[in-house]
């Protein structure tokens, strides 16, 4: 799968350095030519009129991958609590495993000292299966032990597919593990696809590719792994053809938990790992909660978010009073999280939080790209802005171009009456 | 023995700056600046303090990329970094975390290893936090990542650091040799000095290939050998476009978003 260009065919037209996202073709001697910059990301493809640009399929020996099988989740519990983000993950992987057979099984992964009655939880949340891996050096987090011991289990019982939570712990233990183990991850996905059916469902309800080359009936297993990249500029769907275990790690809050099926009963296998003091190269000292204020923006169901168009830090209060008013919590754009206006927890993006609300307002935000990969998802967007131009109103369901110091006072007097000021219009359409 | 740190850096997009042709809906790149990755900046700043606390401290900034990512580390050399490196070679491009990994860790191999690698948490245009950690597998030394402050023994042997997690931090010591990432709480980048500009652009870059780095091109990096490969890319479909909302005075335009937001049984 590599893109090349048939000099024989290109007229050094330049379509394709339009097309291009990395600034990765050159014009040589009148010829289009890809240099280091190239991803392979295939965007010039279908911008060449001449059919120049090919995606060159490798052939090469294929590894036996069939030894694989079944969906590992890694059970993230921190002080014997589990992440929500693995909750929502053995849910996903359940409906992977269902995709890729019926009787292939999503296992839980449970790593730590004394962690056995999150088991059960596990099983409500959807696992066909528990491993449960205890020994005192796991009590807290070392990347050394967790290392070993997840990378040891997986090289033994050769799962297809292990999913982490994209969380600090998750992003510090998947990329050494998949590295001891030689194959590919797949860093904060959004979506996950086995099938290639569902693959083009997806891609056919919410972007804009053209799937018509993808065969519905085709019998590729394989993982299908979609993340934004390049600030939530560009989807990219990864995939691992050659290696196994699939490994890819998940943004919290966009995959949903299933409903909890309390009593659920499944399978419990214990792994003793073999670690020793000496094998954790790291002391840690102490584990500190902060005593800042917790965020949830993951389970809010309003969120008021301010930007830089806030023009100075003091512009929060009033996003606060307008949070405090309808029942939501303060997001925040990076622009207003760099400016030093606002803790990074606030942050609502592609290097914040992902959210999906019910009602997102912008206050002041312009709608940068990575910011709109966080939220758009959102059932409804509420934009406030003073520059009618602004992408965010691209996104919005409501827009309204005005100042914001002018118009949020407004909203917060008027909610109360939302009701009189509804039947109100309604009266008037009746008449 | 000088204490050697390497720190790990990547030109990338300003990806802030980046808009999309809202005709066409492919990315608008013109203008859109090549800059130090910011993280990046700070895994260097840091590097740089440490050097002038204890002044026998050698910098190597190191990066992989096409020969215009040595205007990133001239930069990098401007700010006070000793010497810098690029590992450039088509053969490198199209890698993947794991086979970058492979070629940075060659490249500090090839550097005849150091006490410290230094990297930012992850580059603005994958996003991935990957290779940081790879690094410090290929090279079998520990690692802490999302560093938010660091203390260094004053035997150079020990670092404590903290660790910021999402609803706090923990405070980890670490032996040298180690692979740390910075986020920026860590610090604020200094800006680059005039001598420093001025000594930068004297300093010779060396541009290392695959065969200088010894990397097996078919095994090691490079496309082919990534384990991971593109499928699709795509630009993200716009959500559809809304209302505006019309009206004479402020009061107008929120009286209309609520009876919408009523109507549509939001609130």
């Amino acid at each position: 799968m590599a893109v090349i260009i048939i000099d024989e065919k290109c007229k050094g037209c330049k379509l394709c350095l339009k097309a291009c996202p990395f600034e990765a073709i050159d014009m040589v001697d009148k010829l289009a030519v890809l240099n280091e910059k190239c991803t392979h990301c295939k965007q010039c493809i279908p911008e060449c009129p001449f059919d120049a640009i090919i995606d060159e399929e490798k052939a090469g020996e294929k590894a036996d991958l069939s030894a694989y099988k079944d969906v590992w989740v890694y059970a993230e519990q921190r002080a014997g609590k589990m992440m929500n983000v693995a909750l929502e993950l053995i849910g996903e992987g359940r409906r992977l495993a269902r995709e890729i057979s019926k009787d292939t099984k999503v296992w839980a992964v449970l790593i730590g000292d004394k962690v056995e009655a999150l088991a059960q939880e596990c099983f409500e949340y959807g696992a066909d299966g528990v491993y449960i891996l205890e020994d005192a050096l796991l009590q807290k987090y070392t990347t050394d032990g967790y290392t070993k011991v997840f990378t040891e289990v997986i090289a033994d019982k050769k799962p297809e597919i292990v999913l982490f939570g994209a969380t600090h712990i998750g992003r510090d233990l998947a990329p050494r593990v998949a590295a001891r183990l030689n194959t590919g991850l797949t860093a904060d996905c959004t979506r996950l696809d086995i099938k290639v059916s569902s693959y083009i469902d997806y891609a056919e309800k919410y972007t804009t590719q053209d799937t018509s080359d993808l065969d519905p009936a085709s019998d590729d297993k394989g993982l299908k792994q979609t993340r934004p990249a390049f600030g939530g500029n560009l989807m990219a769907t990864i995939i691992t053809p050659d290696t196994r275990p699939q490994m890819a790690t998940v943004r919290p809050g966009v995959m949903t938990r299933r409903e909890r099926a309390a009593g659920a009963k499944g399978e419990t296998v214990r792994v003793t790992p073999v670690l020793a003091a000496s094998d954790i190269r790291t002391n840690v000292k102490e584990i500190v909660k902060s005593a800042k204020e917790i965020v949830s923006l993951t389970d809010a169901e309003i969120i008021c978010s301010g930007g830089r168009g806030l023009g100075t830090p003091d512009g929060f209060a009033l996003v606060k009073q307008l949070a405090d008013k309808v029942g939501g919590v303060v997001g925040s754009s990076r622009a207003a999280v760099d400016a030093g206006w606002i803790d990074h927890v606030h942050q609502v993006g592609q290097t914040g939080t992902t959210v999906k609300p019910r009602l997102y307002f912008a206050c002041g935000i312009s709608g940068a790209i990575q910011h709109l990969a966080g939220m758009q998802s959102s059932d409804m967007i509420v934009a406030i802005n003073k520059d009618p131009d602004a992408p965010i109103f691209e996104v919005a369901d409501y827009g309204i171009v005005g100042d914001l110091y002018k118009v949020i006072p407004e909203i917060i007097a008027e909610w109360g009456n939302a009701d009189t000021l509804y039947e109100a219009t309604i009266d008037r359409s009746a008449e | 023995m000088a204490f050697k740190i390497v720190v790990c850096a990547k030109q990338v997009p300003d990806t802030n700056e980046i808009k999309i042709d809202p005709v066409k809906k492919t990315l608008m790149r013109e203008g859109v600046p090549s800059i130090l990755n910011h993280d990046d900046a700070n895994a260097l700043e840091e590097a740089l303090l440490i050097k002038d606390k204890y002044p026998d401290t050698h910098i190597t900034v190191i990066s992989m990329g096409p020969p215009q990512a040595k205007d990133m580390l001239i930069e990098c050399l401007a700010m006070g970094a000793d010497e810098a490196v690029l590992a450039s070679d088509r053969a490198l491009g199209g890698s993947d975390t794991w086979a970058t990994s492979n070629a940075l860790a060659a490249v500090i191999d090839k550097l005849g290893g150091c006490d410290l690698i230094f990297a930012g948490r992850q580059a603005i245009d994958g996003d991935t936090a990957q290779v940081g950690p790879q690094i410090a597998e290929k090279m079998d030394i520990p690692q802490v990542t999302y560093v938010s402050e660091l203390e260094i023994s004053k035997d150079m042997k020990r670092i404590t650091v903290k660790r910021a997690l999402e609803d706090g931090y923990e405070l980890i010591e670490i032996d040298t040799p180690c692979m740390l990432t910075a986020i920026k709480e860590l610090n604020t980048p200094r800006y680059m000095s005039i001598s420093g500009i001025f000594d930068a652009c004297k300093k010779e870059i060396p541009v290392w290939g695959a065969a200088d780095l010894g990397v097996d091109v078919d095994k090691e990096v490079g496309l082919d050998a990534s384990p991971t490969k593109v499928f699709r890319s795509f630009t993200p479909a716009p959500k559809g476009k809304g209302e505006m909302l019309e009206g004479e005075t402020e009061c107008d335009l929120a009286k209309g978003l609520l009876v919408g937001l009523k109507s549509k049984h939001v609130i």
